[in-house]
């Protein structure tokens, strides 16, 4: 019985620990590579992991999505809010995601490469 | 079942993300990323977000990915081979990882009702929407009516962001003065 | 794409059905699934794909970068605009119980009506606009 109980602490803490495994890994990319492209890749595997962490705790088991229904006053639903906080993060997150781009377009052509390394060595900061 | 579907669903999300961090290709890259995407919405649709889980399979799989192929035309799709040691970023990511980890402990477990979480504001926007708005999506009548100062936050965010980009990419290259700095070199 | 006859007929097809698809996302928001921010990108979508199959310049004679550079800051004009007219009607900013003041949730109604317009407006607007600017870039 105490055995069974650790599985289901283990189990039920799955959604955390695979978030925590994409956090893990778009702060990988985003250190450890130099492309740009790259890097705004893991900027949004980074930004997606959070929308894991908002969204998991909202989650009731036998609730179902947020939406009334009419003459069912015992019927459970998940947690409206975490979803609100995280359409707005969505939008938000594309938005960037285009001016990262821009920038990293620009730069393309003002160096010729999208290697960060390359950027910065060879360059006389005029 | 719920929490099966969960399960597979977020070990095929870590698969994905292990394919992301391996391919040297960036078009392999881009499309990995729309994948990544669609289990994202997927997953989200299963935890019972059905707006969220829309708009993901609308804006990451969709307009991320054409973005993110458009500048690869203007860029270059292959990535160049890695330069530095991997040590670092390896141990800075497990470093975070296990703090991480360590704060999950206390975090509620998965399905729970009766959490922080899921007890005060939630409960109320649920209660509250019918008799004060009328509206049943209570995502909608939060966003919209509770939140609207976000909202409309968010929608200046989008604009700031659309100037953003054209101010950088609108108008001619300026080709001629590329050409003649490299005259002068 | 000249050549590519299957995927000219099936997108000229599917396109006013993404619109369609695009406008019941919109107005079903309120009892589904949905809203503005989703509305806007499914309409986005659908031009990206008339611009990949037909060309940006074809889709740049249907809407103008001019006309969306209007729509852009217009969306949250609309969007401020029903927080300023709820002020002068007496009431908090965006307060909506002001605009019909015989049955307050006929207010809410007409004012999260007006505010996913506006949202629809600047997210479908910006996210085209986008679209335009990199893809008018060249190479």
């Amino acid at each position: 019985m105490e055995g069974l109980n650790e599985l289901a602490f283990v189990l039920g803490g799955v959604n955390h620990w695979i978030t925590v495994f994409l956090i893990m890994a778009g702060l990988y990319i985003i250190v450890s590579r130099s492309n740009m492209i790259k890097k705004l890749v893991g900027l949004s595997i980074f930004q997606t992991s959070v929308y894991l962490l908002y969204v998991s705790p909202g989650k009731i088991i036998g609730g179902t999505a947020p939406i009334i229904i009419a003459n069912a006053p015992d019927q459970m639903y998940s947690n409206p809010l975490p979803h609100v906080l995280i359409l707005t993060a969505i939008v938000v997150g594309v938005a960037t995601l285009a001016l990262g781009l821009a920038l990293v377009v620009r730069i393309n052509e003002a160096y010729g490469s999208i290697e960060e390394d390359e950027v910065y060595s060879g360059e006389d900061w005029n | 079942m719920e929490f099966l579907i969960n399960l597979i669903l977020l070990l095929f999300l870590a698969a994905v993300t292990i394919g992301i961090i391996g391919v040297r290709n960036l078009f392999a890259v881009v499309v990995l990323g729309g994948a990544y995407s669609f289990l994202m919405a997927t997953l989200l649709i299963a935890m019972d977000a059905v707006d969220v889980g829309m708009t993901e399979a609308a804006v990451g799989a969709g307009v991320s990915t054409v973005l993110l192929l458009s500048a690869l035309h203007l860029t270059n799709t292959e990535e160049a081979p890695a330069k530095h040691s991997n040590v670092l970023p390896i141990a800075l990511s497990l470093l975070t990882g296990a703090v991480l980890v360590y704060g999950t402990w206390d975090l509620p477990r998965y399905g729970e009702a009766d959490t922080a979480v899921n007890s005060y504001v939630g409960d109320e926007y649920l209660a509250r929407s019918i008799p004060e708005t009328t509206i049943p999506n209570v995502v909608t009548s939060v966003l919209a009516t509770y939140r609207g100062y976000d909202t409309l936050g968010e929608t200046a965010v989008i604009f700031t962001a659309g100037i953003g980009v054209l101010m950088l990419l609108k108008g001619r290259r300026r080709k001629e003065d590329e050409d003649e700095e490299e005259e002068r070199s | 794409m000249r050549g590519h006859l299957i995927l000219r007929v099936v997108s000229k097809i599917l396109i006013p059905f993404l619109l369609l698809f695009a406008l019941y996302v919109q107005f079903h928001g309120d009892f589904g699934p949905g809203g503005g921010f989703q509305a806007g990108v499914i309409v986005a979508a659908a031009f990206v794909l008339y611009a990949l199959i037909f060309g940006l310049r074809a889709t740049q004679k249907i809407i103008s970068p001019a006309l969306l550079e209007v729509a852009v800051p217009l969306g949250v004009l609309i969007y401020a605009g029903v927080g300023v007219y709820t002020w002068l009607m007496g009431g908090n900013f965006l307060d909506y119980n002001m605009i019909d003041s015989h049955d307050p949730s006929h207010g809410q109604h007409l004012g999260v009506l007006l505010v996913e317009a506006g949202v629809l407006l600047t997210v479908s607007s910006t996210m085209l606009l986008i679209f335009y600017t990199f893809a008018g870039r060249g190479r």
